[in-house]
Protein backbone atom coordinates (compact mmCIF):
# COMPACT_ATOMS: atom_id res chain seq x y z
CA UNK A 1 0.00 0.00 0.00
CA UNK A 2 1.68 3.26 -1.26
CA UNK A 3 0.31 6.55 -1.54
CA UNK A 4 2.86 8.03 -3.75
CA UNK A 5 3.58 11.55 -4.39
CA UNK A 6 5.99 11.91 -7.12
CA UNK A 7 8.13 14.86 -7.30
CA UNK A 8 11.52 13.86 -8.00
CA UNK A 9 12.24 10.14 -8.44
CA UNK A 10 15.57 10.11 -7.70
CA UNK A 11 15.76 12.04 -4.77
CA UNK A 12 13.13 9.99 -3.19
CA UNK A 13 13.82 7.93 -0.13
CA UNK A 14 11.79 4.47 0.16
CA UNK A 15 11.03 3.96 3.48
CA UNK A 16 7.59 2.39 3.66
CA UNK A 17 6.28 0.87 7.06
CA UNK A 18 2.87 -0.63 7.72
CA UNK A 19 1.59 -1.93 10.80
CA UNK A 20 -0.06 -5.35 11.22
CA UNK A 21 -3.78 -5.46 10.50
CA UNK A 22 -5.26 -6.63 13.79
CA UNK A 23 -3.19 -6.12 15.81
CA UNK A 24 -4.37 -7.99 19.44
CA UNK A 25 -5.83 -5.59 21.94
CA UNK A 26 -5.59 -2.61 19.61
CA UNK A 27 -9.01 -1.23 18.04
CA UNK A 28 -7.34 1.32 15.38
CA UNK A 29 -7.36 0.46 12.05
CA UNK A 30 -4.89 -0.64 9.79
CA UNK A 31 -1.91 2.16 9.14
CA UNK A 32 0.56 3.72 6.59
CA UNK A 33 3.24 5.58 6.68
CA UNK A 34 5.98 6.72 4.04
CA UNK A 35 8.26 9.28 4.53
CA UNK A 36 10.47 11.65 2.77
CA UNK A 37 8.53 11.10 -0.49
CA UNK A 38 8.34 15.11 -1.31
CA UNK A 39 11.84 16.45 -2.63
CA UNK A 40 11.27 20.33 -2.18
CA UNK A 41 10.19 20.47 1.39
CA UNK A 42 12.75 19.63 4.83
CA UNK A 43 10.65 16.52 5.75
CA UNK A 44 7.76 15.53 4.16
CA UNK A 45 5.34 12.44 5.12
CA UNK A 46 2.00 10.81 4.45
CA UNK A 47 -0.39 9.18 7.09
CA UNK A 48 -2.71 6.76 5.89
CA UNK A 49 -5.32 5.46 8.62
CA UNK A 50 -7.90 3.52 7.54
CA UNK A 51 -9.93 3.79 4.46
CA UNK A 52 -13.57 23.68 9.53
CA UNK A 53 -10.56 25.10 8.71
CA UNK A 54 -9.42 27.83 11.24
CA UNK A 55 -10.29 25.89 13.70
CA UNK A 56 -8.99 22.58 12.80
CA UNK A 57 -5.35 24.49 11.21
CA UNK A 58 -5.50 26.50 14.96
CA UNK A 59 -6.04 22.81 16.83
CA UNK A 60 -3.28 21.08 15.11
CA UNK A 61 -0.93 24.29 15.40
CA UNK A 62 -0.97 24.82 18.84
CA UNK A 63 -0.16 21.16 19.48
CA UNK A 64 3.03 21.67 17.44
CA UNK A 65 3.88 24.82 19.26
CA UNK A 66 3.80 22.96 22.61
CA UNK A 67 5.98 20.26 21.33
CA UNK A 68 8.58 22.11 19.07
CA UNK A 69 11.64 23.81 20.89
CA UNK A 70 11.36 26.80 19.21
CA UNK A 71 13.55 28.47 21.15
CA UNK A 72 16.32 27.14 19.39
CA UNK A 73 15.20 28.14 15.98
CA UNK A 74 14.63 32.08 16.82
CA UNK A 75 13.02 34.18 13.82
CA UNK A 76 12.37 30.98 12.02
CA UNK A 77 9.33 29.76 10.12
CA UNK A 78 7.97 26.48 10.65
CA UNK A 79 5.79 25.34 8.26
CA UNK A 80 3.47 22.77 8.21
CA UNK A 81 1.35 21.82 4.87
CA UNK A 82 -1.17 19.24 5.10
CA UNK A 83 -3.14 17.67 2.08
CA UNK A 84 -5.68 15.78 2.53
CA UNK A 85 -5.56 12.41 0.38
CA UNK A 86 -8.91 10.87 1.48
CA UNK A 87 -10.82 11.10 4.31
CA UNK A 88 -12.19 7.71 5.80
CA UNK A 89 -13.51 9.47 9.55
CA UNK A 90 -10.91 10.22 12.02
CA UNK A 91 -9.24 12.71 10.16
CA UNK A 92 -8.04 15.19 12.56
CA UNK A 93 -6.35 12.17 14.41
CA UNK A 94 -4.61 11.45 10.69
CA UNK A 95 -3.55 14.80 10.35
CA UNK A 96 -1.95 14.99 13.54
CA UNK A 97 -0.01 12.18 12.93
CA UNK A 98 0.88 13.26 9.50
CA UNK A 99 2.29 17.01 11.03
CA UNK A 100 3.85 14.94 13.88
CA UNK A 101 5.97 12.39 11.60
CA UNK A 102 6.89 15.34 9.04
CA UNK A 103 8.22 17.02 11.83
CA UNK A 104 10.63 14.22 13.01
CA UNK A 105 11.12 13.34 9.20
CA UNK A 106 12.36 17.35 9.04
CA UNK A 107 14.78 17.11 12.11
CA UNK A 108 12.56 19.58 13.86
CA UNK A 109 13.70 19.24 17.51
CA UNK A 110 10.81 18.45 19.86
CA UNK A 111 10.33 17.98 23.41
CA UNK A 112 8.07 14.78 22.83
CA UNK A 113 6.14 13.44 19.90
CA UNK A 114 2.62 13.63 20.20
CA UNK A 115 -0.45 10.96 18.24
CA UNK A 116 -3.89 11.63 17.59
CA UNK A 117 -6.82 9.46 18.48
CA UNK A 118 -10.39 9.82 17.78
CA UNK A 119 -12.92 8.64 19.85
CA UNK A 120 -17.12 8.01 18.93
CA UNK A 121 -19.56 7.60 21.65
CA UNK A 122 -22.76 6.10 20.08
CA UNK A 123 -26.23 6.15 21.45
CA UNK A 124 -26.08 3.13 24.13
CA UNK A 125 -22.77 4.95 25.35
CA UNK A 126 -20.17 2.23 23.45
CA UNK A 127 -16.46 3.40 22.54
CA UNK A 128 -15.57 3.18 19.56
CA UNK A 129 -11.68 3.87 18.81
CA UNK A 130 -10.52 5.44 15.13
CA UNK A 131 -14.15 5.46 13.82
CA UNK A 132 -14.66 5.21 10.12
CA UNK A 133 -17.27 7.90 8.67
CA UNK A 134 -19.86 6.39 8.92
CA UNK A 135 -19.56 5.49 12.52
CA UNK A 136 -18.65 9.21 13.06
CA UNK A 137 -22.17 10.27 11.29
CA UNK A 138 -24.17 7.88 13.32
CA UNK A 139 -22.46 8.62 17.21
CA UNK A 140 -23.42 10.82 19.85
CA UNK A 141 -20.62 12.16 20.92
CA UNK A 142 -17.05 12.26 18.70
CA UNK A 143 -13.91 13.32 20.78
CA UNK A 144 -10.53 14.02 19.25
CA UNK A 145 -7.32 14.07 21.54
CA UNK A 146 -3.68 14.60 20.98
CA UNK A 147 -1.37 12.79 23.59
CA UNK A 148 2.09 13.27 24.49
CA UNK A 149 4.70 10.52 24.24
CA UNK A 150 6.46 11.14 27.50
CA UNK A 151 4.14 11.06 29.98
CA UNK A 152 0.92 10.39 27.82
CA UNK A 153 -0.44 14.03 29.09
CA UNK A 154 -3.28 15.40 27.17
CA UNK A 155 -2.07 18.15 24.49
CA UNK A 156 -4.91 18.86 22.54
CA UNK A 157 -8.76 18.07 22.84
CA UNK A 158 -11.80 19.20 20.35
CA UNK A 159 -15.14 17.33 21.31
CA UNK A 160 -18.31 17.25 19.25
CA UNK A 161 -21.72 16.19 20.82
CA UNK A 162 -22.91 15.70 24.60
CA UNK A 163 -21.11 13.24 26.87
CA UNK A 164 -20.81 12.95 30.65
CA UNK A 165 -17.42 13.15 32.88
CA UNK A 166 -17.52 9.84 33.43
CA UNK A 167 -17.60 9.19 29.87
CA UNK A 168 -14.72 11.37 29.29
CA UNK A 169 -12.08 9.89 31.57
CA UNK A 170 -13.19 6.85 29.72
CA UNK A 171 -12.56 7.96 26.39
CA UNK A 172 -9.47 9.56 27.62
CA UNK A 173 -7.77 6.40 29.12
CA UNK A 174 -8.42 3.94 25.96
CA UNK A 175 -7.02 7.10 24.10
CA UNK A 176 -3.84 6.49 26.20
CA UNK A 177 -4.04 3.08 25.58
CA UNK A 178 -4.13 3.33 22.01
CA UNK A 179 -1.62 5.83 21.67
CA UNK A 180 1.31 3.41 22.62
CA UNK A 181 0.07 1.37 19.73
CA UNK A 182 0.84 4.74 17.24
CA UNK A 183 3.82 5.69 19.23
CA UNK A 184 5.12 2.18 18.89
CA UNK A 185 4.45 2.24 14.99
CA UNK A 186 6.40 5.52 14.90
CA UNK A 187 9.36 3.62 16.20
CA UNK A 188 8.99 0.89 13.73
CA UNK A 189 8.62 2.95 10.90
CA UNK A 190 12.03 5.42 12.08
CA UNK A 191 13.73 2.60 12.36
CA UNK A 192 13.00 0.90 9.22
CA UNK A 193 14.01 3.95 7.68
CA UNK A 194 17.33 4.77 9.19
CA UNK A 195 18.00 0.85 8.98
CA UNK A 196 18.03 1.03 5.11
CA UNK A 197 20.19 4.46 5.00
CA UNK B 1 20.76 37.77 40.27
CA UNK B 2 18.19 40.02 40.21
CA UNK B 3 18.45 43.31 41.97
CA UNK B 4 17.09 43.89 45.50
CA UNK B 5 14.57 46.18 44.76
CA UNK B 6 13.05 43.85 42.23
CA UNK B 7 12.29 41.95 45.83
CA UNK B 8 9.30 43.62 46.38
CA UNK B 9 5.83 42.34 45.04
CA UNK B 10 3.98 45.04 44.20
CA UNK B 11 6.75 47.19 42.41
CA UNK B 12 5.88 47.69 38.34
CA UNK B 13 9.59 47.43 36.98
CA UNK B 14 9.06 43.55 37.31
CA UNK B 15 5.92 43.75 36.06
CA UNK B 16 7.00 45.40 32.86
CA UNK B 17 10.46 44.09 32.83
CA UNK B 18 9.69 40.19 34.06
CA UNK B 19 6.37 39.71 33.28
CA UNK B 20 6.06 35.76 34.02
CA UNK B 21 8.87 36.62 37.33
CA UNK B 22 6.15 38.89 38.62
CA UNK B 23 3.48 36.63 38.04
CA UNK B 24 5.28 33.54 39.66
CA UNK B 25 5.60 35.59 42.68
CA UNK B 26 2.05 35.46 43.26
CA UNK B 27 1.04 32.29 42.36
CA UNK B 28 3.49 30.81 44.70
CA UNK B 29 1.17 32.37 47.35
CA UNK B 30 -1.45 30.94 45.47
CA UNK B 31 -3.02 34.55 44.72
CA UNK B 32 -2.78 36.45 41.59
CA UNK B 33 -1.95 39.86 41.46
CA UNK B 34 -5.23 41.38 40.99
CA UNK B 35 -5.98 39.81 44.69
CA UNK B 36 -7.85 36.96 42.90
CA UNK B 37 -7.07 33.22 44.12
CA UNK B 38 -6.64 30.45 41.87
CA UNK B 39 -10.14 29.51 41.38
CA UNK B 40 -11.91 32.53 41.58
CA UNK B 41 -13.49 34.20 39.08
CA UNK B 42 -13.98 38.22 38.78
CA UNK B 43 -17.42 39.92 39.27
CA UNK B 44 -19.36 38.81 36.29
CA UNK B 45 -22.67 41.10 35.76
CA UNK B 46 -24.92 40.77 33.37
CA UNK B 47 -27.67 43.19 31.48
CA UNK B 48 -30.94 41.37 29.68
CA UNK B 49 -32.75 43.26 26.96
CA UNK B 50 -30.70 46.66 26.55
CA UNK B 51 -30.99 46.79 23.05
CA UNK B 52 -34.53 47.57 22.31
CA UNK B 53 -33.88 47.59 18.41
CA UNK B 54 -32.96 43.50 18.55
CA UNK B 55 -35.18 40.95 19.53
CA UNK B 56 -33.11 39.42 22.02
CA UNK B 57 -30.19 40.94 23.88
CA UNK B 58 -27.55 40.56 27.01
CA UNK B 59 -24.28 42.89 28.14
CA UNK B 60 -21.97 40.50 29.92
CA UNK B 61 -19.15 42.03 32.10
CA UNK B 62 -16.58 39.28 33.19
CA UNK B 63 -14.34 42.03 35.24
CA UNK B 64 -12.90 43.93 32.54
CA UNK B 65 -13.95 41.78 29.96
CA UNK B 66 -17.23 43.45 28.09
CA UNK B 67 -19.49 41.42 25.60
CA UNK B 68 -22.60 42.15 24.26
CA UNK B 69 -25.10 40.01 22.32
CA UNK B 70 -27.69 41.12 19.59
CA UNK B 71 -29.83 38.66 18.38
CA UNK B 72 -32.01 39.34 15.61
CA UNK B 73 -35.15 36.96 14.40
CA UNK B 74 -35.70 36.88 10.31
CA UNK B 75 -37.02 34.25 8.01
CA UNK B 76 -35.48 32.44 5.56
CA UNK B 77 -36.57 28.66 3.29
CA UNK B 78 -35.46 26.01 5.24
CA UNK B 79 -32.52 23.86 4.37
CA UNK B 80 -33.32 21.49 1.65
CA UNK B 81 -31.74 18.85 3.74
CA UNK B 82 -33.89 19.68 6.76
CA UNK B 83 -36.89 20.73 5.79
CA UNK B 84 -38.56 20.98 9.28
CA UNK B 85 -35.68 23.24 11.10
CA UNK B 86 -34.71 26.66 11.34
CA UNK B 87 -31.21 28.07 11.59
CA UNK B 88 -29.30 29.02 14.79
CA UNK B 89 -26.23 31.79 12.81
CA UNK B 90 -23.79 32.84 15.77
CA UNK B 91 -20.94 35.93 14.64
CA UNK B 92 -18.22 36.53 17.15
CA UNK B 93 -16.78 40.32 16.23
CA UNK B 94 -13.44 41.32 17.65
CA UNK B 95 -13.42 44.97 16.57
CA UNK B 96 -9.88 47.08 16.64
CA UNK B 97 -12.34 49.20 19.68
CA UNK B 98 -12.18 46.22 22.35
CA UNK B 99 -7.83 45.61 22.16
CA UNK B 100 -4.89 46.71 20.20
CA UNK B 101 -4.17 43.52 19.06
CA UNK B 102 -7.02 43.46 16.79
CA UNK B 103 -7.14 45.42 13.29
CA UNK B 104 -10.25 46.79 11.41
CA UNK B 105 -10.72 44.36 8.62
CA UNK B 106 -11.84 40.91 7.97
CA UNK B 107 -12.40 38.56 10.97
CA UNK B 108 -8.90 37.28 12.39
CA UNK B 109 -7.99 34.20 13.27
CA UNK B 110 -9.42 34.80 16.82
CA UNK B 111 -12.99 35.68 15.81
CA UNK B 112 -12.92 33.20 13.81
CA UNK B 113 -12.07 30.00 16.40
CA UNK B 114 -14.50 32.19 18.91
CA UNK B 115 -17.38 32.34 16.42
CA UNK B 116 -17.07 28.63 16.14
CA UNK B 117 -16.48 27.71 19.03
CA UNK B 118 -20.08 29.43 19.86
CA UNK B 119 -21.52 27.42 16.71
CA UNK B 120 -20.10 24.12 18.05
CA UNK B 121 -21.87 24.72 21.98
CA UNK B 122 -25.23 25.99 20.05
CA UNK B 123 -24.94 22.72 17.98
CA UNK B 124 -23.65 20.37 20.87
CA UNK B 125 -25.60 21.43 23.80
CA UNK B 126 -28.86 21.82 21.49
CA UNK B 127 -29.94 24.63 23.61
CA UNK B 128 -32.21 25.33 21.19
CA UNK B 129 -33.97 22.82 18.63
CA UNK B 130 -33.85 23.69 15.55
CA UNK B 131 -37.35 22.00 15.04
CA UNK B 132 -38.76 24.62 17.15
CA UNK B 133 -37.72 27.71 14.67
CA UNK B 134 -39.24 25.73 11.77
CA UNK B 135 -43.08 27.62 10.62
CA UNK B 136 -43.78 25.92 8.01
CA UNK B 137 -42.39 22.70 7.10
CA UNK B 138 -40.27 22.82 3.76
CA UNK B 139 -41.63 26.87 2.99
CA UNK B 140 -41.03 29.35 6.11
CA UNK B 141 -38.70 28.90 9.20
CA UNK B 142 -36.99 31.36 11.53
CA UNK B 143 -33.12 32.33 11.07
CA UNK B 144 -31.54 33.75 14.72
CA UNK B 145 -28.63 36.03 13.83
CA UNK B 146 -26.81 36.12 17.25
CA UNK B 147 -24.16 39.05 16.66
CA UNK B 148 -21.94 38.35 20.13
CA UNK B 149 -19.64 41.56 19.87
CA UNK B 150 -16.80 42.29 22.45
CA UNK B 151 -16.27 46.13 23.64
CA UNK B 152 -13.43 45.31 25.98
CA UNK B 153 -10.62 42.52 25.67
CA UNK B 154 -9.59 41.57 28.93
CA UNK B 155 -8.94 38.02 28.64
CA UNK B 156 -11.47 35.07 29.02
CA UNK B 157 -13.63 35.70 25.75
CA UNK B 158 -15.46 32.33 25.28
CA UNK B 159 -16.76 32.33 28.50
CA UNK B 160 -18.32 35.84 28.81
CA UNK B 161 -19.61 35.30 25.07
CA UNK B 162 -20.94 31.97 25.67
CA UNK B 163 -23.02 33.66 28.59
CA UNK B 164 -24.42 36.62 26.77
CA UNK B 165 -25.51 34.41 24.06
CA UNK B 166 -27.48 31.90 26.59
CA UNK B 167 -29.09 35.15 28.05
CA UNK B 168 -29.95 37.21 24.72
CA UNK B 169 -31.22 33.61 24.17
CA UNK B 170 -33.80 33.71 26.82
CA UNK B 171 -34.45 36.99 26.44
CA UNK B 172 -35.84 36.57 22.68
CA UNK B 173 -38.92 36.66 21.93
CA UNK B 174 -40.38 35.99 18.59
CA UNK B 175 -43.99 36.88 17.10
CA UNK B 176 -46.39 34.69 16.33
CA UNK B 177 -46.70 33.83 12.80
CA UNK B 178 -49.91 32.37 10.47
CA UNK B 179 -49.19 31.23 6.75
CA UNK B 180 -52.31 32.67 5.43
CA UNK B 181 -54.23 29.77 3.65
CA UNK B 182 -55.21 32.04 0.29
CA UNK B 183 -52.49 33.96 -0.22
CA UNK B 184 -49.54 32.02 0.98
CA UNK B 185 -48.67 35.15 2.81
CA UNK B 186 -46.72 34.67 6.29
CA UNK B 187 -49.11 37.00 8.94
CA UNK B 188 -47.11 38.13 11.58
CA UNK B 189 -48.99 39.16 14.68
CA UNK B 190 -46.55 41.39 16.65
CA UNK B 191 -48.94 41.75 19.64
CA UNK B 192 -48.43 38.21 20.54
CA UNK B 193 -45.14 37.40 21.31
CA UNK B 194 -43.74 34.12 23.13
CA UNK B 195 -40.20 33.12 24.83
CA UNK B 196 -37.77 30.59 22.93
CA UNK B 197 -38.15 26.90 24.69
CA UNK B 198 -34.40 26.95 25.96
CA UNK B 199 -34.12 23.71 26.42
CA UNK B 200 -30.24 23.04 28.42
CA UNK B 201 -28.24 26.04 30.04
CA UNK B 202 -24.70 25.60 29.17
CA UNK B 203 -21.95 27.84 30.82
CA UNK B 204 -18.03 28.04 29.98
CA UNK B 205 -15.48 27.59 32.23
CA UNK B 206 -11.92 28.84 30.97
CA UNK B 207 -8.67 27.97 32.73
CA UNK B 208 -5.05 29.07 31.79
CA UNK B 209 -2.33 26.79 32.13
CA UNK B 210 1.12 27.94 33.85
CA UNK B 211 4.35 26.26 33.56
CA UNK B 212 2.97 23.78 32.42
CA UNK B 213 1.39 22.38 35.81
CA UNK B 214 -0.60 25.48 37.44
CA UNK B 215 -4.15 25.77 36.66
CA UNK B 216 -5.97 28.95 37.06
CA UNK B 217 -9.61 29.93 35.96
CA UNK B 218 -10.91 32.90 34.43
CA UNK B 219 -7.45 34.10 32.80
CA UNK B 220 -6.98 38.07 32.04
CA UNK B 221 -5.41 39.48 28.92
CA UNK B 222 -2.01 39.62 30.75
CA UNK B 223 -2.37 35.83 32.24
CA UNK B 224 -3.50 34.43 28.64
CA UNK B 225 -0.43 36.14 26.79
CA UNK B 226 1.80 34.61 29.60
CA UNK B 227 0.47 30.89 29.68
CA UNK B 228 1.55 27.78 28.57
CA UNK B 229 -1.84 26.32 27.48
CA UNK B 230 -5.90 26.91 28.08
CA UNK B 231 -8.46 24.74 28.35
CA UNK B 232 -12.33 25.62 28.18
CA UNK B 233 -15.14 22.96 29.58
CA UNK B 234 -18.46 23.97 28.63
CA UNK B 235 -21.36 22.21 31.06
CA UNK B 236 -24.69 22.18 30.97
CA UNK B 237 -27.20 21.82 34.11
CA UNK B 238 -26.89 17.71 34.26
CA UNK B 239 -23.31 17.74 34.45
CA UNK B 240 -23.03 16.72 30.98
CA UNK B 241 -19.72 18.30 28.85
CA UNK B 242 -20.66 20.10 25.29
CA UNK B 243 -17.29 20.93 24.69
CA UNK B 244 -13.89 20.21 25.73
CA UNK B 245 -11.79 22.97 24.09
CA UNK B 246 -8.15 22.71 24.80
CA UNK B 247 -6.39 24.00 21.81
CA UNK B 248 -3.01 22.36 21.97
CA UNK B 249 -0.58 24.00 25.42
CA UNK B 250 1.08 22.10 27.56
CA UNK B 251 -0.47 18.78 28.82
CA UNK B 252 -2.49 17.71 31.48
CA UNK B 253 -3.11 14.19 33.67
CA UNK B 254 -6.32 13.13 33.74
CA UNK B 255 -6.20 14.26 37.43
CA UNK B 256 -6.60 17.76 36.95
CA UNK B 257 -8.82 17.49 34.28
CA UNK B 258 -11.15 16.19 37.00
CA UNK B 259 -10.50 19.11 38.94
CA UNK B 260 -11.60 21.49 36.10
CA UNK B 261 -14.49 19.25 35.44
CA UNK B 262 -15.65 19.81 39.40
CA UNK B 263 -14.73 23.50 39.45
CA UNK B 264 -16.57 23.90 36.31
CA UNK B 265 -19.79 22.42 38.06
CA UNK B 266 -19.46 25.02 40.70
CA UNK B 267 -19.48 28.06 38.05
CA UNK B 268 -22.35 26.47 36.66
CA UNK B 269 -24.59 26.88 39.63
CA UNK B 270 -22.75 30.27 40.04
CA UNK B 271 -24.23 31.26 36.50
CA UNK B 272 -27.25 29.88 37.17
CA UNK B 273 -27.88 31.74 39.98
CA UNK B 274 -27.16 35.07 38.61
CA UNK B 275 -29.12 34.65 35.39
CA UNK B 276 -32.44 33.45 37.47
CA UNK B 277 -31.80 36.40 39.24
CA UNK B 278 -31.86 38.71 36.79
CA UNK B 279 -34.14 37.22 34.61
CA UNK B 280 -36.81 37.43 37.65
CA UNK B 281 -36.26 41.15 38.37
CA UNK B 282 -37.15 41.77 35.12
CA UNK B 283 -40.92 40.34 34.70
CA UNK B 284 -42.67 42.86 36.33
CA UNK B 285 -45.86 41.08 34.94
Amino acid sequence: MEGVMQTDAKMRTESGAESSPRAPGCSLRHFACEQNLLSRPDGSASFLQGVAEKSRERLIRNTCEAVVLGALHPRTSITVVLQVVSDAGSLLACCLNAACMALVDAGVPMRALFCGVTCALDSEGTLVLDPTAKQEKEARAILTFALDSVERKLLMSTTKGLYSDAELQQCLAAAQAASQHVFRFYRESLQRRYSKS
Amino acid sequence: QLDQRFWAPTCDCLRTVEPLEYYRRFLKENCRPDGRELGEFRTTTVNIGSISTADGSALVKLGNTTVICGIKAEFAAPPTDAPDKGYVVPNVDLPPLCSSRFRSGPPGEEAQVASQFIADVIENSQIIQKEDLCISPGKLSWVLYCDIICLDYDGNILDACTFALLAALKNVQLPEVTINEETALAEVNLKKKSYLNIRTHPVATSFAVFDDTLLIVDPTGEEEHLATGTLTVVMDEEGKLCCLHKPGGSGLTGAKLQDCMSRAVTRHKEVKKLMDEVIKSMKPK
